[in-house]
C-alpha cells in the first residue's frame, strides 16, 4: 500500500489543486488538499499516497543523511584497507604464494 | 544545496554497500548491547522491506524482528470484509475500495468473488477516482469502502470534504480507519502478562513512516516515557531500516530510552497539521475496533461524526449490515503472528493450504502481510 518512491513537482494546477508530478519517469496528478496552500512549488520533491500530496520532502536532510552514509563508507574502506595491511604484514603463508 | 536527483533520493537510500557498513557497525556495537532484543517494526511497508532484502540475516544473533500489526488489510476483520460484501449486493450501489481489499476472504467470500457474482464493485487508486465513477453513475449510490492506518485516513477525509463542499448526493462511506498507538499499547500489554523469556517479548519499536507522516512523532511519546520502549521513526527503505536499529542499539547500550526519528526527511515531530486537523473534523474514536487476529481494541478505529450521519453507510444500511462476531480459521495463527509470539513457517498450513493465490488467513493477503513477505522472500532467510 505504500511506496516511498519521491516525486519531483512539475506543474502546479491551482484551479484544480493538483500538482502534476514525475515519479521516476511517469507523470502522474496528486491533490494538494492535504498541504498548505502555497507550501509546494514546481521543482520541490514530495511524497504521493494514493493520489495525494502527504508531504514535502526536506532536501537538505536527505542530503545530509547520503553525506552521513558516504562517511560511514569511507571510514569502513579506511579501516578494511588497514585491516588486510595488517594481515598482509602477518601472513604466514606469504612464501607459499 | 547541489543539485539533487530523483535517483539519489531512491538509489542512495537502497545502496547495498550502505546496507552493509551499516551491518557491520550493528554488529560490532551491539557486542556492548546488555541483553538480547526484539525490534517490532509496526509497520507492514517495513515488514515487506526487511523480508525483501533479506535485514533478518545481517543482524546479529542478539537482535531479533517481530513483524507487527500494521497491514491495513491484514487487520481487517471477516465482519467487516461482510459488510463491504452485502452492500455490493445491493441493486443500486456501487462498492468502491482501494486495490489490496481486492482479494482479503470474508465469511462469504472476497470482493474479487462479489465481483465475479455480478456485483459491481470496483477497485480504484485514490479516493479521488471515486468523484468520476459518482459523476457517471448518477442513478447509482457509490459506497466508498475507505481502509487504511492515519495515513490514509485523511485522503477519506480530503474526498468527504469535497463530496460535501460540492453538495454530492450519490456518494456514501463505510469507514475503517485504524489507528497505531492504541495497538502498540495491547501488544506490550499482552506481551507483559507473559514474558518469560526474550523470546517473546517486545523492546524496541520501529516507529512507522507514513503514518508519523501525517500524525508526526509525537504520537508515540509515551513509549519510552511511560511503558519503557525505546521508538526510532523509520523510513522505508533499507537503508533507513539499518540506520533506525543503529540508533535503536546505541540507546540500550548507552542506556538511554527516547523518542527519535531517523527518518527527518519527511517525518517531524508535529507532522501535518492540515492533514490532522481534517481528520479530527470529520472522524472522533470508535469505542472498540476488532482487529482480525487481535480482537477489541479500544479507540483504535475511526468513525464518522454524528452530524455526518447522512453520509455513513453504517448507519443508514445498519438493517442489513450483520452484527455476530465471525471465527477465524481453526488453523491460522495469523493473531500469534502479530503478537510476536510465532513466525509464518510455524503456522500449520502456510505454503500449503493457504498461499497468495488462495490465502486463508489475513497475513498472506497483503504484499505487507507478515506471511505473504515470508512466502514470496523468505527462501533468503536460509
Ligand atoms: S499462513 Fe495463512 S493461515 Fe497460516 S498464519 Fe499465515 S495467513 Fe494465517
Amino acid at each position: 500500500m505504500c511506496l516511498s518512491i519521491p516525486s519531483k513537482v512539475v506543474e502546479i494546477n491551482q484551479e484544480l489543486n493538483l500538482a502534476v508530478v514525475d515519479t521516476m519517469g511517469v507523470t502522474r496528478k496528486a491533490g494538494l488538499d492535504l498541504v498548505e496552500e502555497g507550501s509546494v512549488k514546481v521543482g520541490d520533491y514530495v511524497l504521493i499516497h494514493i493520489g495525494f500530496v502527504m508531504n514535502k520532502i526536506d532536501e537538505e536532510d536527505a542530503l545530509e543523511s547520503l553525506k552521513v552514509y558516504n562517511e560511514i563508507l569511507e571510514k569502513l574502506d579506511e579501516e578494511e584497507r588497514e585491516r588486510l595491511v595488517l594481515e598482509d604484514d602477518n601472513c604466514e603463508n606469504r612464501t607459499l604464494q | 544545496m547541489s543539485e539533487l536527483q530523483l535517483k539519489d533520493f531512491y538509489d542512495g537510500f537502497r545502496n547495498p554497500d550502505v546496507i552493509g557498513g551499516l551491518a557491520k557497525l550493528i554488529n560490532e556495537e551491539a557486542k556492548q548491547l546488555p541483553h538480547p532484543i526484539n525490534i517490532m517494526e509496526v509497520c507492514g511497508g517495513h515488514t515487506h522491506s526487511i523480508m525483501k532484502y533479506g535485514l533478518p540475516q545481517l543482524m546479529p544473533q542478539n537482535i531479533k524482528f517481530i513483524h507487527g500489526p500494521g497491514c491495513p488489510v491484514c487487520i481487517m476483520p471477516k465482519e467487516r470484509i461482510d459488510h463491504a460484501y452485502i452492500l455490493s449486493q445491493q441493486e443500486d450501489v456501487i462498492l468502491v475500495t482501494l486495490g489490496d481489499m481486492i482479494k482479503v476472504p470474508g465469511s462469504k467470500g472476497s470482493l474479487q468473488d462479489a465481483r465475479a457474482k455480478g456485483a459491481d464493485v470496483r477497485f480504484v487508486y485514490s479516493p479521488l477516482d471515486v468523484l468520476k465513477i459518482s459523476v457517471e453513475n448518477p442513478e447509482k449510490k457509490v459506497i466508498f469502502f475507505a481502509i487504511g492506518f492515519e495515513t490514509t485516513a485523511p485522503m477519506t477525509v480530503a474526498l468527504i470534504d469535497t463530496v460535501i463542499k460540492r453538495g454530492i448526493k450519490n456518494i456514501f462511506f463505510h469507514i475503517n480507519h485504524v489507528t497505531v498507538p492504541e495497538v502498540m499499547v495491547e501488544l506490550i500489554d499482552s506481551r507483559d502478562e507473559h514474558v518469560d523469556s526474550y523470546n517473546n517479548r517486545i523492546d524496541a519499536f520501529l516507529g512507522p513512516s507514513h503514518v508519523s507522516v501525517i500524525t508526526g512523532a509525537k504520537i508515540y511519546e509515551k513509549f519510552p516515557k511511560e511503558y519503557n520502549r525505546p521508538v526510532v521513526v523509520s523510513g522505508f527503505e533499507p537503508v533507513d531500516v539499518m540506520e533506525a536499529i543503529l540508533m535503536l542499539v546505541r540507546q540500550f547500550n548507552e542506556q538511554r530510552c527516547e523518542l527519535e526519528i531517523q527518518y527527518k526527511r519527511l517525518v517531524s515531530y508535529e507532522g501535518n497539521l492540515k492533514a490532522q486537523q481534517l481528520v479530527e473534523k470529520y472522524f472522533e474514536k470508535a469505542d472498540l475496533f476488532k482487529w482480525r487476529g487481535l480482537g477489541n481494541i479500544p479507540e483504535s478505529g475511526y468513525k464518522l461524526k454524528n452530524e455526518y450521519s447522512e453520509l455513513d453507510a453504517q448507519i443508514i444500511y445498519d438493517a442489513i449490515l450483520p452484527k455476530e462476531e465471525i471465527e477465524d480459521h481453526k488453523l491460522c495463527i495469523c493473531g500469534d503472528i502479530l503478537r510476536g509470539m510465532a513466525n509464518p513457517p510455524e503456522c500449520t498450513i502456510f505454503g500449503t493450504a493457504c498461499k497468495p493465490s488462495s490465502p486463508l488467513g489475513s497475513c498472506m493477503v497483503s504484499s505487507e502481510g507478515a506471511c505473504a513477505a515470508y512466502y514470496k522472500y523468505g527462501n533468503l532467510l536460509k
